[in-house]
């Protein structure tokens, strides 16, 4: 097999960080931990914001990882697709308004 | 959906030997995951011993109406491994001479046992409080002749506890068959005009859910709440507990977890998952499992894979609760199923 840049099996070593660097890792898994409690939202709609962040930062681990979670809360294809459409809109959105700037910059220096 | 059992289709692993090579072997040969044994050594818990004896599991045949992708049991209309009458009375002078106070019966469809209602009712005359019937609720709708079975269970006060791997139409019928989720709305339906599942009804019905797919189930309480919401605003259903169930890799599940490449992933999953504080209180602690032909088993995942007890007993014929009590359960790699975050029984989550 090729080698690539992403194994989806390094997902499972992902608790290793700490080696290198006990520390921190160790408060980012901490505030990790606590940022998914059930709290004034749901795990399962941190989870759907989880899923669409995953596709805004393109992070293949991530899409696996909030993909299996999804499943595993029972929530349908349905919900986790528009949940993507979400991030796509917004992420979308973020280029589109900038245009605003592109038209302010060319009507300024148009005659 | 699976259309055949492994067994019609001359599969592999139809065969038990063949799939205790792969749990044994594969992924755990080169040492690089543990072994249960050495997981539950490290907390005092081996040998695993049994506690009081508390639930009688019978598996009354293997025959089935639906051949559902997930099946442990490997069940289906070809399967013809039935439970006669004689071996249902053996069961009857057991039950009459015991301290379990459920009765957990499985199939297959346990009602397309033709002795079925027969063993029912000389269950109760032998007094136990809990009867369950672990139903697949399309049995209900699937034939006349099984149309009175709502008021049956009516009239005996049998405690159903039934399939339903989702809400959803899409994710049930991808499971369990064309056409089940419509069917199993219906009977659920009928359970309900009869007080079945009702908030303060003494007739109880329960939902068990299983994971359509290589993933473990989500927190119970969680998911009790999502199928209670979706099932009471879309079809007007009550029930009472939701049990979430892991699948656990035998037969049909382990089959498909070969084919589309998530068998190693999956055993990742499930000793990642490993929780020492549900071993103390897995089903096989509690239980005996008695196959269709009488022989005994710690669990019905041992019963599947042909592992019987320890024990000079080993038939429901030479019955001995004494001698049987005092034996090792019989654990091997499936057994980190049953331990996987908040456990899993036939009840399900035990810690």
């Amino acid at each position: 097999m090729a080698n690539t840049y992403y194994d989806p099996a390094d997902l499972r070593k992902f608790g290793k960080i700490t080696e290198w660097s006990e520390e921190l890792g160790t408060k980012f898994f901490d505030y990790y931990g606590k940022v998914f409690e059930e709290g004034a939202l749901s795990a399962r709609e941190k989870s759907l914001i989880a899923l669409a962040v995953s596709h805004v930062v393109k992070c293949p681990y991530c899409i696996d990882a909030y993909t299996k979670d999804g499943l595993q809360k029972g929530i349908t294809k349905e919900e986790m697709m528009e949940a993507v459409h979400v991030g796509a809109a917004i992420e979308g959105g973020a280029t589109l308004v900038h245009g605003v700037q592109m038209m302010n910059k060319y009507n300024k220096l148009s005659m | 959906m699976a259309t055949k059992s492994l067994k019609a289709k001359g599969n592999d692993l139809a065969v038990s030997n063949k799939q205790l090579e792969i749990l044994n072997g594969g992924i755990f040969a080169d040492g690089e995951l543990p072994y249960f044994k050495d997981k539950i050594a490290d907390i005092g818990h081996f040998p695993l011993r049994p506690k009081k004896l508390e639930i009688l599991q019978i598996n009354v045949g293997y025959m089935c109406n639906q051949v559902c992708e997930h099946c442990h049991v490997d069940a289906g209309p070809d399967r013809k491994e039935i439970m006669t009458r004689e071996t249902m009375q053996q069961c009857l002078e057991v039950i009459k001479n015991t301290g379990a106070h459920t009765l957990d019966l499985t199939g297959g469809a346990p009602e397309m046992n033709p002795d079925f209602e027969w063993f029912v009712e000389e269950a109760a005359k032998a007094g136990i409080k809990d009867f369950i019937v672990r139903s697949n609720l399309t049995i209900i709708r699937a034939n006349k002749k099984y149309y009175h079975l709502p008021d049956f269970f009516k009239k005996h006060n049998v405690h159903v506890i039934s399939s339903m791997p989702h809400y959803t139409r899409g994710k049930t019928d991808k499971q369990r068959g064309d056409g089940v989720f419509d069917k199993s709305i219906k009977a659920l339906q009928e359970l309900n005009e009869r007080g079945y599942g009702m908030p303060d009804s003494d007739l109880k019905l329960d939902l068990v859910y299983n994971p359509s797919g290589a993933y473990l189930p989500g927190d119970q309480a969680a998911m009790e709440k999502d199928f209670k919401k979706a099932l009471k605003e879309d079809f007007n259903i009550d029930f009472h507990n939701l049990f979430a169930i892991t699948n656990l890799p035998i037969a049909r599940f382990l089959d498909y977890l070969i084919a589309s490449e998530n068998y190693e992933d999956y055993m990742y999953a499930l000793v990642e998952a490993y929780n020492p504080s549900a071993v103390a209180n897995v089903m096989c602690t509690n239980t005996i499992s008695i196959s269709w032909d009488g022989w005994l088993y710690d669990c019905d995942f041992n019963q599947m894979l042909d592992l019987k007890v320890a024990s000079k007993v080993k038939h429901i014929k030479d019955y001995n609760e004494d001698i049987l009590n005092d034996r090792n359960i019989i654990i091997s790699q499936h057994c980190y199923g049953c331990t996987a975050g908040a456990g899993s029984s036939c009840q399900g989550t035990v810690a």
